[in-house]
């Protein structure tokens, strides 16, 4: 099951502590396709430009490359308008702008926030913050054994009081997808809103903003092949349209008088100062790589992976393995532990064979704490990984409890 | 890297004995270590009396360096003046940071110079000092009890 998609990839030609790097974070970050590189390139070798502000030709085509990058996001995501579809700097902004802007204006006393447990903490803390600043309660949807959200809990803790429902469709630690069709339609039928963090979803399968009926979905372009500091926020037009501004500044605005300003209308809002275009532009080249490779693709060749890895891992006696009881409901993401050893440890005798893991909370404490785990090894694929890393992995963790003077 | 520059026999035991990983009865100063980014936590306790660490234990989660390496501290501290432990920690950090390379000087500390090579490895720095610190804001602690009793 060797692919050849590696062979697009320029940082994995290179060997790492002089074995070949086999390269398992790709939920903390992906690698980048040299057709993003080149486009990133191209835009600083002959586009850059101010978008949006110069009355000469090379603005005009900055512009433009902005535009139509937007206008690619916004069919990527099947979104109604591209004027629903806003740039920031990554889904953290994304949520921050959401918190702010939208649950500072909305959210009164006594009003509920849903979150889950499997959150990320960029999708609790501005929540936490939120709930303090207007006298909300933050309500946890907890998983199950398995890790997965069961209709029961939903149906429990979404209610009247509930006013925003935000929640990731994949869980960054144990790669479970949730079932968002179902949150939104109990949350909507209590007239909440509903955030999707689509971080670890969005690279993986196809997600359509409107046949899932999401109010707001937000994601990282780097987590999809893309430059880090380009992400993007989707929203419903009348709900981003009765939204303040969340940072104010030049070309989110209409007029500016010495004691007040209007504010530009949708998307350029949302987009105070200059822009990533550079950024952007290479996340339209992402979107074109994904779509080259097709999302049934990268469906089959994660589902596989997870197929072919779990039962190995199953086999090794010292592994403890986290939320691998349903695999259809399983992304290309594996959180595990070897006993007796911290993952801090597993991660750098693995990174001694070249292996490159995460180790450590994954920004999940909520979820960590709940797991009863300090912290985790988690193993994060995508389409460019192959079998061959797989055994790269359960050969570099049969040395590790050997490293540190146990036996196996 | 070579992993046996790192994992040592000497750490590799350190991190599995329990031998100075345990609550202690009537410390007189107890602090918390903790790593934020990666979710360590140590409790590092001590009985200081007439200026004497009489005992000292730890508590808590973490890797094999961080674990090992406050071992090795608590093994080295163990019925020292505090203006001891206070050179053993600058020694220590002297030496994670390159600083203090003679071999001389990093004579005092004895086992814990199996952590020298994590000075290689700067990813983990974090957790081969993590104790260290802890007991230096523990000894400052101590240090202002003192001098609100006296």
């Amino acid at each position: 099951m060797s692919n050849n998609y590696v062979n697009d990839f320029p940082i994995l030609q290179q060997t790492m502590n002089g074995k070949r790097l086999v390269y398992l974070d790709n939920g903390a970050t992906t690698q980048k396709p040299l057709s993003v590189i080149n486009a990133v390139q191209e835009y600083y070798a002959a586009f850059n430009a101010n978008p949006h502000r110069g009355a000469y030709e090379l603005s005009v085509k900055a512009t433009q490359i902005y535009e139509d990058a937007r206008e690619k996001v916004r069919k990527f995501l099947g979104a109604e308008k591209a004027s629903e579809i806003i740039f920031t700097k990554n889904a953290t902004e994304s949520l921050n702008l959401l918190a702010y802007s939208y649950g500072m204006t909305f959210i009164s006393p006594g009003d509920e926030i849903v979150i889950s447990i499997a959150e990320h903490h960029s999708n609790i803390v501005p929540w936490q913050q939120v709930a303090k600043a207007k006298g909300a309660t933050l309500q946890y949807l907890y998983v199950n054994e398995a890790g997965i959200l069961t209709d029961e809990e939903i149906e429990k803790k979404i209610s009247s009081k509930t006013k925003i429902v935000a929640v990731t469709q994949v869980s960054n630690v144990l790669g479970i997808v949730n079932p968002i069709e179902k949150i939104v339609h109990k949350a909507h039928s209590v007239g909440a809103v509903v955030i999707v963090d689509g971080a670890q979803s969005v690279p993986h399968f196809s997600v359509d903003v409107r046949a899932l009926d999401v109010d707001f979905l937000v994601f990282s372009g780097h987590k999809m092949l893309a430059p880090m500091g380009v992400g993007v926020l989707y929203g419903k037009e009348h709900l981003l349209d009765k939204m303040p501004p969340f940072l104010s500044g030049g070309d989110m605005i209409e007029y500016v008088w010495e004691q007040d300003t209007s504010f530009a209308p949708l998307p350029a809002k949302f987009e105070a100062g200059t822009q990533n275009v550079g950024g952007v532009l290479g996340l339209s080249a992402a979107i074109d790589y994904i779509e080259k490779v097709g999302f049934p693709n990268i469906e089959q060749i994660e589902e596989k992976l997870i197929h072919y890895a779990i039962p190995k891992l199953q086999q090794l006696s010292f592994i403890t393995l986290y939320g691998c009881d349903d695999l259809s409901k399983k992304t290309g993401v594996i959180s595990f532990n070897v006993n007796d050893i911290h993952p801090h440890d597993v991660s750098s005798i693995l990174d001694a064979d070249g292996v490159a893991i995460r180790a450590g909370h994954h920004c999940a404490h909520p979820l960590m704490r709940y797991l009863g785990v300090n912290a985790t090894c988690r193993a994060s694929f995508y389409f460019y990984n192959t079998r061959e890393d797989v055994d790269a992995l359960i050969n570099a963790l049969g040395r590790v409890r050997g490293v540190l003077g146990y036996g196996s | 890297m070579d992993l046996s520059e790192i994992y040592t026999e000497i750490i590799a035991e350190h991190n599995k004995s329990k031998r100075n990983k345990k609550q202690m009865e009537n410390p007189t100063v107890i602090l918390k270590g903790r790593n934020p980014s990666c979710g360590d936590e140590i409790e590092l306790a001590l009985k200081v009396e007439k200026n004497i660490i009489q005992d000292a234990s730890f508590t808590g989660v973490g890797c094999a360096i961080s674990q090992a390496s406050t071992s090795m501290m608590i093994d080295l501290i163990r019925g020292q003046t505090i203006e001891k432990a206070q050179l053993l920690i600058d020694t220590f950090l002297g030496m994670i940071k390159r600083e203090i390379t003679e071999e001389d000087q990093l004579e005092i500390l004895d086992e814990a110079v199996a952590l020298q090579n994590i000075s290689n490895m700067p990813a983990r720095v974090k957790c081969a000092v993590l104790s260290w610190h802890t007991l230096e804001s523990a000894i400052t602690a101590e240090e202002g009890n003192i001098s609100k009793s006296s």
